[in-house]
């Protein structure tokens, strides 16, 4: 059932890659070829191989029953919030939070996961900032 | 000759303070996260790119700290094999299966060093082997036009899944999409944007970086916390270690395995698609049928610890042969280094023979110093090693997503690119259920560019006639290659994968008893 859905989706995508791709505006100065051709042809390779996946479906993964899946959503989320809040917040805090988050749910007890994390968060600001002297993210603290 | 004076001046260039310390700390960093379960060569290599990169080390010094960690990453897999029975990466499986058994008799020190001691073996005969292969390779890589190159790129994918690939439909819709990624972005040859969506952002294309970082290292973070309870922790286990030096009999009685090893190893790393799983795969079962007489293979057999070992590490230097001479990787690390080259602005390929010499000499001495150094590293402080599989993974994968977060802005300052990868993140961990391979995607973001202005480069010399392509002998032959080589998995490859399965299974079987 996994594969079908996939192939669907695949298909789905090659499809609109292929409209995309028609839709390219050319510039007057193009080339024998043009910017369509190679990606109509890869749009054929994905459509392709996305029917043989539907049709010949191989047995389905072993999917994670749901508590787990929200546990992977909610990781997820977390890093997309650490992504979007570590300007904001600087990089030794918000480091600290992902890491300890991270930790955590990775089965740590929680007081040790706050300890993890921060040093986490300090070792890496230590070493890639104060040593190798990498700019990261300065939060309105100035780290 | 020739040979030998550009191998000194490789030597000179690799030798200076500044590079040797970077190949020690590249390999210790690589034996590091080759022990450790779930950090392979293709993770270990991803992760430190970005960190040589922002280091602001110059072309020659960042590739010696990447193959350096390459060649770690190599040795270290087999640590976790001999003393846990898991692998440490995919090449090190086939040293479980005398590997473990050894370590259960008390031989466990004895299994390392003798397995060190064949991985030096295997790597240091591939690196001679690189030294005679690659210039050969260019002489022929440079009757190449752009059509044949076409050929060549289509033949790199159409093999890519390897001859134990089980759904070749998956390996192209995976190529497709990687070459797919590629080409978003503004169009090289005639300025146009594709596939931009108006956002500025994805004007100068996706970073290969970001997506090479997010789907090996962030998707690994996510499969730990799917099965957090799962066997990774690696506490509870406890190997003595015993002696460690093997005796000069034992070393004696294994030298004739590792070296046939080695060169089987060798031939499967530079055909393509075939890469180190399979050199340690061919060079255990070639052994075991020459040599078990008595049946001692699977039981703990020294000869069955060194010839996995020597034929992955071969396999490893042999992969690097096309990857340097045509600038087309066979195997999933060695197109991780392709993407170092490309990000470096180093194009791999006939022409960085003759124009960047010193980059190729000094790579290729900085093998040989990686290599005595793993030696040197790996017998006396195998110990240390052996501790660090005690850090737990929930302690680790933390680490190891911060640390790809790190590298990434470090690069370029943005969340943008950032939001990217946890994006590649989620898609490498749903397409790795799904059993679809990764490494054709991260090929297709790095050649798909090269691929199209080759082919429209053949096309337009043509007057755009498309049979430009297949035009003269060379690329038909390229051609009927690369149809073999997807074929032939679809016939063969469930045969080759169910026995390999079918060895590691059986024995999982006898340990247990």
């Amino acid at each position: 059932m996994s594969d079908r859905i996939f192939g669907a989706v695949g298909l789905i995508l090659a499809l609109g890659y292929a409209w995309a791709a028609l839709i390219i505006e050319e510039s007057f100065l193009s080339d024998a070829v043009g910017p369509k051709a190679f990606p109509l042809i890869i749009a054929a390779v994905l459509g392709l191989s996305s029917l043989v996946i539907f049709f010949k479906p191989d047995t389905a993964p072993h999917w994670p029953a749901l508590p787990r899946l929200m546990e992977v959503g909610a990781a997820i989320l977390v890093m997309v919030l650490y992504a979007i809040l570590l300007p904001e917040l600087g990089f030794v805090i918000a480091t600290a939070l992902a890491a300890t988050y991270l930790t955590w749910r990775l089965g740590t007890r929680p007081l040790s996961s706050v300890v993890s994390g921060c040093l986490t968060s300090l070792g890496i600001y230590a070493v890639f900032h104060l040593v190798l002297g990498l700019s990261l993210a300065r939060g309105p603290l100035g780290f | 000759m020739e040979t030998l004076s550009s191998l000194a001046d490789g030597f000179v260039i690799a030798l200076t303070w500044q590079n040797l310390l970077l190949a020690l700390l590249g390999c210790f960093l690589g034996t590091m996260m080759g022990a450790l379960p779930g950090l392979g060569p293709s993770n270990g290599v991803a992760i430190l790119i970005p960190l040589a990169f922002t280091l602001g080390l110059g072309a020659t010094p960042s590739l010696i700290l990447l193959t350096s960690v390459y060649y770690g990453a190599m040795y270290g897999g087999r640590i976790s094999s001999i003393l846990l029975n898991i692998p440490g990466d995919e090449p090190a499986m086939m040293t479980c299966l005398d590997g473990y058994p050894m370590a259960k008799k008390g031989r466990a020190g004895e299994a390392l060093s003798l397995s060190g001691i064949a991985s030096f073996v295997g790597a240091f005969l591939a690196t001679w082997g690189l030294i005679l292969l690659a210039p050969q390779l260019v002489k022929i890589a440079l009757l190449f036009g752009p059509a044949e190159y076409f050929a060549l790129f289509t033949l790199a994918f159409a093999t890519l899944g390897g001859v134990a690939s089980t759904n070749q439909a998956k390996t192209a819709f995976a190529a497709a999409l990687g070459i797919g990624l590629a080409t978003v972005g503004v169009d090289t040859q005639t300025g146009v944007p594709r596939f931009t969506f108006g956002e500025v952002h994805l004007y100068d294309g996706i970073d290969f970086l970001v997506a090479i970082v997010g789907l090996f290292a962030l998707s690994e973070v996510f499969l730990f916390l799917e099965h957090r309870h799962g066997n990774a922790d690696a506490s509870g286990h406890k190997v003595t270690v015993g002696r460690l030096m093997p005796s000069w009999s034992l070393l004696k009685s294994c030298t004739p395995t590792m070296l046939r090893s080695s060169f089987l190893g060798f031939l499967a790393g530079v055909l393509p698609g075939a890469g180190a799983s399979l050199g340690s795969f061919i060079a255990y079962t070639f052994e075991k049928k020459l040599v078990d007489k008595e049946g001692t293979f699977g039981t703990g057999d020294p000869r069955g610890v060194a010839a996995p070992e020597a034929g992955n590490n071969a396999a490893a230097g042999g992969a690097l042969v096309p990857m340097l001479a045509l600038g087309v990787p066979g195997s999933g690390t060695t197109a991780v280094l392709l993407a170092v080259l490309l990000a470096l602005n180093i194009t791999p390929g006939p022409l960085l023979f003759t124009q960047q010499p010193d980059v190729v000499w000094g790579l290729i001495a900085a093998l040989f110093i990686a290599n005595v150094m793993l030696l040197l590293m790996n017998i006396p402080m195998i110990g240390l090693f052996t501790r660090v599989l005690l850090i737990p993974p929930r302690i680790l994968m933390p680490i190891v997503a911060m640390v790809s977060f790190v590298g990434i802005y470090g690069i370029s300052g943005s969340s943008f690119d950032l939001l990217v990868m946890v994006g590649f993140g989620v898609l490498g961990w749903v397409l790795r259920k799904l059993d679809v391979p990764l490494v054709p995607i991260i090929l297709g973001t790095l050649l798909g560019n090269a691929m199209e202005n080759n082919l429209r480069r053949a096309i337009t010399i043509d007057n755009g006639d498309w049979f430009a392509l297949i035009d003269s002998p060379l690329s038909i032959g390229l051609w009927t290659l690369a149809v073999i080589g997807f074929l032939l998995p679809i016939i063969f490859g469930k045969v080759v994968k169910a026995r390999m399965r079918h060895m590691a299974k059986d024995e999982e079987g006898s340990t247990i008893d």
